[in-house]
């Protein structure tokens, strides 16, 4: 795997042991899985609806992840700077990319194994019902990229400041303006005066949105890119904040 | 060879290093001296590539820090000052790590590992996780993955700060025997460690060179009142230091 993925393998490799080597990784993964039967079950009536299919399930992820995920990323940069190891890292013979990358992929991974162990939901479904796998297949990619969109932002959070708890805090705050900004309250706000495309173009930016469309299982090639563009973007701004703050 | 040409670092409200320049050739132990505040640590930061200058170049065996900084990394072992590492991760794993970093793996891989634990006596430890390691342990877990890659250049801030005077001893036996061929630079505030290990010493005093010469030639140099009074070398290296440091400082 070192020499196919290179430098980035090998931090990949480094920092997901390293969620497994504290509590850190267990305890997201039993919260992570513990809520989602909560909302599921209880506040999404999946029981009560008589459907076979997971939309309580994944309904709940965005706002889920809103306050899980930067858990799982508030640490990437910020404890680097504070242990001091970011001028170790750094002066190693390694690629700033390779370092944001593979950190990201770590996290990205790690809350990947966690979704994935909502499995036997997915077998209740099929025990109680016929459901459209593919649908399910489908909110499952996209519950997943959209996690990668809140950990990239995480990322650049996280190198701004030395502070795991800021990080975490400036990460919800940006993370909830891209879920709210397709939610109906935002969007009701902004139709009664501003013009269409401006709406739309708020709307668009949204994780609800282009969620929303994966998870009833359109698989549309274009939220896709967005989270992808949300994905690079954000990371490429992590290596500039890494680049202007290392010092600090 | 190493060359730092014009290097100036300016932070948001002072010069941290102003215009400095010197290079150290193959065989040299250079003793990098100043107060607090002088500069040290933010010159050693530029040469390893951590830190841009503000202007000015550093090259490592001529490949730039800025422009080739691959290349340039690659010749270096670094212990950064207070000597980080991941503290949840085990001496064996950290340094198994550091050794992929460098491009090393499988046998020969296990064989660096294996070397550099025997160099710095870390064998009895490298199962444990760093938190749980003493200070003295760190420092060694820092020189450890510094020395692994058996490095052209070494780039030492305050290798032996915190440690036990029985440490203090080993780690300069170590840079002693590592020196041979070696660029090594070692920032200190322990002036007997210049005159025990150190082939040259450059003090400096905010962010310029204010003396650059052999521990002898420095000491020579130190006023005589003082001189009288601490007869030892350290002694007069370090009335020597005063001198050229106090004004400034």
């Amino acid at each position: 795997m070192d020499s196919l993925f290179g430098k980035t393998g090998i931090i990949f490799k480094r920092e997901l042991m390293a969620y497994f080597s504290t509590p850190l990784a267990y305890v997201f993964i039993v919260i992570f899985l513990v809520m989602n039967g909560i909302f599921t079950f209880d506040l999404g009536g999946f029981f009560i609806r008589g459907q076979a299919d997971l939309q309580p399930f994944f309904n709940f992820h965005p706002w889920l992840y809103l306050f899980m995920i930067p858990a799982l990323a508030m640490g990437l940069w910020s404890d680097e700077r504070k242990t001091g190891t970011i001028e170790l890292l750094m002066t190693l013979p390694i690629k700033l990319r390779d370092a944001v990358l593979g950190k990201f992929l770590a996290a990205w991974v790690l809350s990947g194994v966690a979704l994935l162990l909502t499995f036997p939901i997915w077998i209740t479904v099929n025990y109680l019902g016929n459901p459209d796998n593919g649908v399910i297949l489908a909110a499952y990619i996209g519950s997943w990229l959209m996690a990668g969109g809140f950990l990239a932002i995480g990322s650049c959070m996280s190198a701004m400041t030395r502070n795991a708890v800021i990080a975490f805090i400036l990460t919800v705050a940006i993370c909830f303006a891209f879920v709210a900004s397709g939610s109906a309250i935002v969007l009701n706000a902004f139709s009664g005066w501003a013009p269409e495309f401006l709406t739309n173009a708020i709307a668009s930016l949204s994780f609800l949105t282009h969620f929303d469309a994966i998870s009833k299982g359109v698989l549309d090639i274009r939220d896709m890119l967005f989270f992808a563009a949300v994905i690079g973007a954000w990371l490429m701004a992590s290596a500039i904040v890494i680049e202007i703050k290392k010092a600090n | 060879m190493i060359e730092i040409s014009h290097v100036t670092r300016k932070f948001e409200h002072f010069t941290a290093v102003d215009d400095l320049s010197f290079s150290v050739s193959e065989g040299e132990v250079l003793g990098f001296l100043g107060p607090n505040g002088a500069g040290k640590s933010t010159t050693m930061k530029i040469i390893t590539g951590f830190l841009a200058p503000t202007s000015g170049t550093v090259t490592i065996d001529g490949h730039d820090i800025r422009t080739d900084p691959l290349a340039a990394k690659q010749l270096i072992g670094y212990l950064p000052e207070g000597a980080p590492s991941y503290p949840d991760m085990t001496v064996l794993g950290f340094l198994e790590f550091i050794a992929q970093i460098r491009g090393y793996s499988g046998t020969e891989m296990q064989q660096r590992v294996e070397k550099v634990l025997n160099d710095v006596d870390l064998s009895s430890v490298c199962e444990q996780t760093i938190d749980t390691l003493s200070k003295g342990f760190k420092r060694r877990v820092g020189l450890a993955q510094a020395i692994l890659h058996d490095p052209k250049v070494l780039i030492l801030d305050e290798p032996t700060d915190g440690l036990d005077p029985n440490q203090k001893h080993q780690v300069r036996q170590l840079i002693r025997n590592l020196a041979k061929d070696k660029i090594v630079i070692v920032s200190t505030h322990i002036l007997e460690e210049v005159s025990a290990v150190c082939t040259r010493a450059i003090i400096i005093a905010n962010g310029r060179i204010v003396a650059d010469g052999t521990p002898n030639e420095l000491e020579a140099q130190a006023p005589v009142t003082d001189a009288a009074d601490m007869p030892t070398a350290p002694g007069r290296l370090e009335a020597f230091f005063r001198s050229v440091t106090a004004q400034e400082a």
